[in-house]
């Protein structure tokens, strides 16, 4: 069970939160010009860590709004907790 | 040579209180170099080594483990056996892997504990309905066995399930595959390793994979915590952490690793003898031959590798076995544990070549991945030892997710993933 600090809520279990995924994966600025390999790469590869990852995070039945996390998956310790467009503090 | 397990085996050895039974398999220390080592010693890796060395002849390979065999994912699956998948590709893949299960024990010579207890899908609503009875025509098509079970029908197979139209998701029937059904998760990879080692492959313990080692584009050996391995062919077979071995070959896979929990309940005398799967619900159990509940759980939704999963999860399965089965409720819960899955975004395994020469991977069986081992061992150790995909398993390419070509099982399948 992780208990998740929402930036603009504070401390909430995560079961009002819904995962969104590794973060900072940018949108193609020119998708048409994409080869098939890029969208590969955009799509599905991921870099599915062990040790600490940067993901998403919606606080879907709180303030609804995203931001992001960073957290070892190891062990699911959370390290830090950033809004969209920050860095990580760490 | 391996002495063969018989019943005047077993009389022998009583006479000796089976204290002098031969040992399964060595505990063997690594050697310089190999033909092919396979990393990841549990269920799948283990079949590939047997298959590599009995029917591609190839002798020196060896299988390491991080910790000790079928201890990961082998060993904590709900053991459920069945190929009732709904797209060609899968239907052959899954159904290579029954035929197989079907002789095990006798190819063997070690009792896997194959029991064709048959296994139903429920449906719940119109579109279940509908979805199941396509796929069963599907099956048929593809000369798997299948039938559809109407409400009536599912109540004289399974009594114990609540087949009221009063609770609140009731059953509308089901689907019946009945060569489907359960095994011994444990004795799968003990046969196996008991299997290979009799045909000289090293099965290396407590030996985990620390980096592999690349001259241009093709493998020259892998470090370990026992040192460094000499080896052009690598097959990786690692569940949960194949990522993090890709990463060490600087390949990124399309997979994402999630915590999938399971339950026991304590023993009770038998009440279901077969093994009731629900997708629209959540909840499938079987009971063990100790007598034991084998309930299965979902996956949490995001990135862990702690082999624990959160207790919302759990709860929302044992609300819907509640429901279909309120003979439960007053059962008292064994044991819960975790582990590792690696789930494609197909929901479909890879076993494929990579681009680089002599690395193979075998991955992304996500959360059903124990039905298929006999079947993915044979046809990995085919692409390892031909550099080419079986013709069963050319659609489980890597490459499928650059080409579009996707085997999208997510809601085929017949089980949430």
């Amino acid at each position: 069970m992780l208990i998740i600090k929402c930036p603009y809520c504070g401390e909430r279990d995560h079961s009002e939160f819904s995962y969104g995924g590794e973060a900072h994966i940018i949108r193609p600025k020119q998708p048409t010009e994409l080869s098939d390999d890029q969208w590969a790469e955009y799509l599905f590869m991921r870099k599915n860590i062990k040790g600490i990852q940067y993901e998403r995070w919606n606080h879907s039945h709180g303030c609804r709004r995203w931001f992001n996390m960073a957290r070892d998956t190891s062990n699911d310790k959370i390290h830090s907790v950033y809004k969209i467009g920050e860095k990580p503090s760490n | 040579m391996k002495k063969k397990y018989s019943i005047f085996a077993l009389i022998k050895n009583s006479l000796s209180y089976h204290e002098n039974w031969q040992r399964a398999w060595r505990d063997a220390e690594p050697k310089k170099e190999y033909d092919a080592v396979i990393v990841g010693g549990g269920g799948h890796g283990l079949a590939t080594a047997y298959y590599l060395a009995k029917e591609h002849n190839l002798k020196n390979i060896a299988v390491v483990e991080k910790g000790w065999i079928g201890g990961g994912n082998t060993g904590r699956n709900t053991t459920i056996i069945r190929s009732n998948y709904l797209w060609d590709a899968s239907a052959g893949l899954y159904d290579h892997a029954l035929k197989i299960w079907e002789n095990l024990s006798q190819e063997l010579n070690y009792n896997v504990m194959f029991s064709q207890r048959g296994v139903m899908n429920l449906a719940h609503n119109q579109h279940d309905v509908r979805e199941l009875k396509r796929r069963t025509h599907a099956n048929r098509l593809n000369g798997i066995d299948c039938e559809w079970l109407n409400v009536e029908q599912v109540k004289k197979f399974c009594p114990i399930i609540n087949c009221s139209p009063d609770i609140r998701y009731p059953v509308m029937g089901s689907t019946l595959q009945k060569r489907a059904g359960t095994a011994r998760h444990d004795a799968v990879a003990w046969g196996y390793a008991r299997g290979a080692d009799s045909m000289g492959v090293d099965i290396i313990q407590n030996c985990e994979v620390k980096g592999i080692k690349r001259k241009g584009d093709a493998i020259e050996g892998i470090e370990t915590t026992k040192g460094f391995i000499k080896t052009q062919k690598v097959g990786v077979v690692a569940a949960g952490h194949s990522s993090v071995i890709a990463n060490m070959a600087g390949l990124k896979l399309p997979l994402e690793s999630k915590p999938l929990q399971a339950l026991v309940s304590e023993p009770i005398k038998p009440v279901i003898d077969t093994v009731v799967m629900s997708n629209a619900v959540h909840a499938y159990v079987s009971q063990s031959d100790k007598g034991e509940l084998v309930i299965g759980a979902g996956t949490d939704a995001y990135i862990s590798y702690t082999q624990k999963g959160t207790h919302e999860i759990i709860e929302g399965t044992l609300k819907a076995i509640l429901e279909l089965y309120p003979i439960f409720s007053r059962l008292r819960m064994l044991r819960q544990w975790g582990g590792v899955v690696d789930i494609c975004p197909d929901a479909s395994p890879i076993i494929s070549k990579t681009s680089i020469k002599g690395l193979y991977f075998n991955c992304g069986w996500g959360t059903g991945g124990f039905k298929a081992t006999p079947g993915s061992g044979h046809l990995f150790a085919y692409t390892i030892a031909k550099d080419e995909p079986h013709s069963l398993n050319a659609a489980f390419n890597i490459n499928r997710f650059v080409s579009g070509d996707l085997v999208d099982e997510h809601g085929a399948a017949a089980v949430a993933h």
